[in-house]
């Protein structure tokens, strides 16, 4: 019998491997990567708390969160092509053009 | 039962490609899991009932940002892989036991404070809801309870739309 908590400790373990990549790779685009896997694991967590009271409320976030994050990702990606016009680099250690 | 294989066998499956995408490096590769990923997501919302949002899913997710991921993976055109050279103060290995430290800290919590659900939740927006289905249930609170979030979800991907023009551009 899956319960919600089964669908909880699925969206708490793809979050936390989320945050291990949005910490630990340098890549920027993996970096963005990993937020969408974060934004993924809050949507499984809104569906399976949709599904328990059958109401289509949480689904209706999820598609919200969707929207949020495609917005994001364009934008995101817009910015790391401009930066990388600039400086020829995906690599987040070497992005210090701000630092004093 | 099935629905326990199924569980089991979908969730294997997305942890399991959410590992390979922060691990691999190449970049294009970890883009293709990451697809992988989103279809085993949207798997698992129908099996959650949600086949809109899993419609949704496929197509916003799947179709259309990953596609993005892979014209700007393109377009930057990485001629040198950017992991070589290893930060002598990274600590990885602390990391990855802190990350799994907070993991075990959320499952605790999960299992050991999940109580009973609050009964009166579902009547709030159900009321008058002539339709059936799932695609009309959604579509019913997206054009009435949720009207104006919807409205403002739309200004907010013009605005976006604008901007990863301008900052895309070559000359402003």
């Amino acid at each position: 019998m899956i319960t919600p908590t089964h669908y909880m400790l699925l969206s708490a373990a793809l979050f936390m491997i989320g945050v291990v990549g949005v910490m630990m790779r340098r890549n920027i685009i993996i970096i963005f990567m990993s937020i969408e896997l974060i934004l993924n694991a809050v949507n499984i967590n809104l569906v399976a708390f949709s599904n328990q009271f059958q109401n289509a409320i949480g689904q209706v976030f999820a598609v919200f969160v969707i929207a949020v994050a495609a917005a994001e990702a364009a934008v995101g990606l817009g910015i790391i092509l401009a930066f990388y016009r600039n400086k020829e680099t995906v690599n987040v250690d070497e992005m210090n053009l701000m630092k004093w | 039962m099935g629905q326990a294989i199924a569980f089991y066998t979908i969730s294997a499956f997305i942890l399991g490609f959410a590992l390979m995408v922060v691990t691999t490096k190449d970049t294009v590769h970890s883009v293709l899991f990451l697809v992988l990923d989103f279809l085993f997501v949207a798997a698992l919302y129908v099996l959650l009932g949600a086949q809109f949002l899993a419609v949704i899913q496929i197509l916003v997710y799947a179709g259309g940002i990953v596609v993005l991921y892979l014209f700007v993976v393109m377009l930057v055109n990485l001629k040198r892989l950017p992991e070589v050279h290893e930060d002598p103060h990274r600590r990885t290995r602390l990391g990855l036991v802190l990350a799994a430290v907070v993991l075990g800290e959320l499952a605790m919590i999960t299992i050991l404070g999940y109580g009973k659900p609050a009964p009166a939740l579902a009547n709030a927006a159900a009321a008058a809801m002539p339709v059936s289905g799932n695609t009309q249930e959604v579509g019913w609170l997206l054009y009435t309870s949720y009207l104006i979030p919807f409205e403002i979800a739309s200004m907010l991907l013009l605005v976006a739309m604008i901007g990863a023009i301008v900052l895309a551009k070559r000359e402003l």
